[in-house]
């Protein structure tokens, strides 16, 4: 293993600490001990490679991807951006899931018992690999805003699940975009654990008109940073060959 | 003149947020009751054709109130059974197995809380410059509901103690009472190769986990 090939230090003031008392549930699901600094080995700097072969062709349509006898109900919308590393360099070939509730703010999972009714067209999952200049993008209904049981009268903003690879197992991100302009997110008690202010800014994604479809639907453009690599050229050998 | 400074500047990381009670609809729709996919990820990563000891590693995931957690997701991440991982970083020269990639996914049973992983037990894998080898070792990635940011830790092979007390990683760890915290006892189950490891996200017996 290269130098170059080690990631440089996350900077855990950016992220929320594990133990947040204003997410309820973090309390007993948060290591008390400090985490052990582990400097890079190779099973921290290589990670899944994933094909387009894997993926079928609308998968990253949520509004196609589970209709049944027609689409599914609520706003279209287009989400888009690029995954870019520290170094600002563009994270190509990485898988991109996504996940969220429907126009009403229901989910298609066993344990989702609320009173919206589930859409019988929308699933509310998606995936699809970057570009080569890191650029992914998908279609999807723009999710309702719903409750959960955390203080008495907590809701979450309107928002879609987001995991992400990169190209070291290191980099593995799991985060949530929320919409420009939703009232609900200065209240939201998942955003308030971040405690940075302009960190979790960053999770909003903004209204790009110029990428919406006129008369058919609107697009937000959101972009994710992964942690950047010791050498920006590694980077480019690794995904050139 | 003045030379320009040379001030590096960085992108700053994107935060982590709680994958939520339902990262199951996302990330393994089937445990959230449905199919979507044609292709899916799975805990199941031994394929006919990659070579390696078949191995299960089982377990399941306490709270810091001793509760079994039943809506964890759990990846794991490997080398072959040479001892190399499937990515370019890797140039140890040691033989490739196209077959396999070494990445699994699951969750831990809403029912019963345990978590289930078939592969292939790993080989010896090179250590950090200058550092001896590191013992086979799986990589885990923890994420769930109440959790803020992905957990990373490690699980070793209770049948490799010799390796386990050479091990570079394992040593970093101060207290030898924690490292036992990532070493998974071996045993046999109806023919199959059986690891248990159990982790424990806060008290007395909590897991170590790592800043990677």
């Amino acid at each position: 293993m290269t130098p170059e090939a080690e990631f440089h230090q996350r900077d855990r003031d950016i992220h929320p600490p594990a133990f947040t008392p204003v997410y309820k549930t973090s309390a007993l699901r948060s290591p008390r001990i400090p985490l052990w600094s582990l400097q890079n080995s190779l099973s921290e700097v290589t990670g899944p490679i994933f094909s387009p072969e894997e993926l079928g062709p609308l998968d990253n349509d949520l509004v196609l991807n589970y209709a049944k006898q027609g689409e599914a109900i609520g706003e279209q919308t287009i989400v888009h951006g690029y995954i870019l590393d520290g170094n600002g360099q563009a994270v190509p070939n990485t898988l991109v899931e996504v996940w969220q509730a429907n126009a009403g703010g229901r989910y298609r999972h066993r344990n989702d018992t609320y009173i919206a009714p589930i859409d019988p067209n929308f699933g509310g999952c998606g995936r699809m690999l970057t570009d080569e200049r890191g650029y992914y993008f998908f279609r999807t209904i723009k999710p309702g805003a719903y409750p959960f049981r955390n203080r008495i009268n907590s809701w979450r903003p309107a928002h879609i699940h987001f995991s992400v690879f990169g190209s070291g197992f290191a980099q593995r991100l799991i985060t949530q975009m929320y919409f420009e302009g939703d009232p609900l997110i200065p209240h939201d008690s998942i955003i308030a654990t971040i405690p940075d202010k302009s960190a979790a800014d960053r999770l909003t994604a903004r209204l790009d008109l110029n990428a919406s479809r006129p008369l058919e639907c609107l697009a937000y453009r959101f972009d994710i940073v992964l942690r950047g690599r010791r050498q920006t050229l590694f980077e480019n050998r690794l995904h050139g060959g | 003149m003045t030379p320009t400074p040379f001030i590096p500047s960085y992108l700053p990381e994107t935060p982590s947020q709680t994958a939520g009670p339902y990262v199951h609809i996302g990330l393994i729709p089937a445990q959230a009751g449905f199919e979507i996919f044609e292709n899916n990820f799975s805990g199941n990563i031994a394929g006919p054709d990659v070579a390696g000891q078949r191995v299960t590693i089982e377990g399941r995931i306490f709270d810091g109130a001793g509760h079994v957690t039943k809506d964890m997701l759990v990846e794991t991440w490997q080398a072959n059974a040479a001892g190399r991982y499937n990515h370019p970083a890797d140039t140890q020269n040691k033989s490739l197995d196209r077959g396999f990639r070494g990445w699994a996914r699951t969750g831990t049973d809403f029912v019963t809380g345990i978590y289930s992983i078939r592969t292939i037990k790993p080989g010896s894998v090179a250590g950090r410059r200058g550092r001896k080898a590191m013992a086979p070792h799986i990589n885990f990635w923890l994420a769930s509901r109440g959790i803020n940011i992905g957990l990373a830790t490690r699980m070793y092979f209770g049948d490799e103690a010799q390796a386990n007390s050479d091990d570079p990683v394992l040593n970093i760890i101060e207290q030898p009472e924690r490292r036992k915290t990532l070493i998974a006892p071996r045993s046999e189950r109806n023919g199959e190769v059986l690891y248990t490891f159990d982790i424990y996200l806060q008290g007395d017996r909590e897991t170590v986990f790592f800043d990677v």
